[in-house]
């Protein structure tokens, strides 16, 4: 038998001081969900006003790639994805009812992996960008 | 205390799309970021390397299925986010076809730009 949780009103952000660790997981997984939709139409609205021919392409990439803060966005991007992805697959967990008792620690899993991608890739972000 | 927390029961169509897209998204979107970051440099992509990627069938139908996942996946989690926080009533109708109109203008805007980026159109 499955049985909901009452997890209290995470909406009222002004018990965050009481907040555990699933409920900080629920606020993240909301943040970088709107960070990554944001981004998405953002991406396809770029795409559309270089793609009107091969030239205009190539130059529009190459014209933001060679900004230090289009490399450094890219950076923040790739940690919001990292623990988008990361919190998701514990999500998919949680929800069959798998490793349950661990998914706080799970969390802080993410978090970690999370903070290991993003420093791990800064070297291949900036390269070239100097 | 339950013995079995799992919400893996019959909650509607939504509920469901939201976990399958999420589990295919995992994969793509790892997979979109490891080749036009890491295998592909960002700042060394051209039109002709893009075009080469996008003239490939699989790799045509993968981003399509890609963009249409993630507008899904996107839009339906901004809804819900929005009626957790209290939407209801009008606004929620409204909110709801805002978010069908603009989850559908992506795609159909997607596709035209990977339609654009294979050269052919």
């Amino acid at each position: 038998m499955s049985q909901s949780y009452d997890r209290g009103l995470i909406e009222d952000f002004g018990r965050w001081q009481e907040f555990s660790a699933g409920m900080w997981a629920w606020i993240f997984h909301k943040f970088t969900g709107w960070v990554l939709i944001g981004y998405l139409f953002t991406h396809v609205a770029v795409l559309s006003t270089a793609t009107v021919d091969g030239a205009t392409y190539t130059q529009t990439l190459q014209g933001l790639e060679s900004l230090l803060l289009v490399r450094f966005l890219e950076v923040g991007l790739l940690a919001v994805a990292a623990f988008h992805i990361l919190n998701g697959v514990r999500l998919l967990f949680v929800d069959l009812g798998v490793g349950l008792e661990a998914q706080d620690k799970a969390f802080y899993a993410a978090l970690i992996a999370t903070a290991a991608i993003t420093v791990a890739s800064i070297p291949t972000f900036l390269l070239g960008a100097f | 205390m339950a013995e079995h927390y799992s919400s893996f029961e019959p909650k509607g169509t939504r509920w469901l799309l939201q976990r399958i897209t999420a589990a295919f998204l995992v994969v793509v979107l790892a997979y979109h970021f490891l080749l036009l970051h890491f295998v592909n440099h960002a700042a060394d992509i051209t039109f002709a390397g893009t075009q080469v990627r996008m003239s490939q069938v699989g790799y045509f139908a993968t981003m399509v299925l890609f963009l249409v996942t993630a507008a899904f996946h996107g839009v339906n989690g901004v809804y819900n986010a929005l009626v957790n926080q209290g939407l209801d009533g009008t606004q929620q109708t409204v909110v709801k076809w805002s978010l069908v109109a603009a989850g559908t203008l992506l795609v159909v805007q997607g596709i035209r730009v990977a339609s654009a980026m294979t050269g052919l159109f």
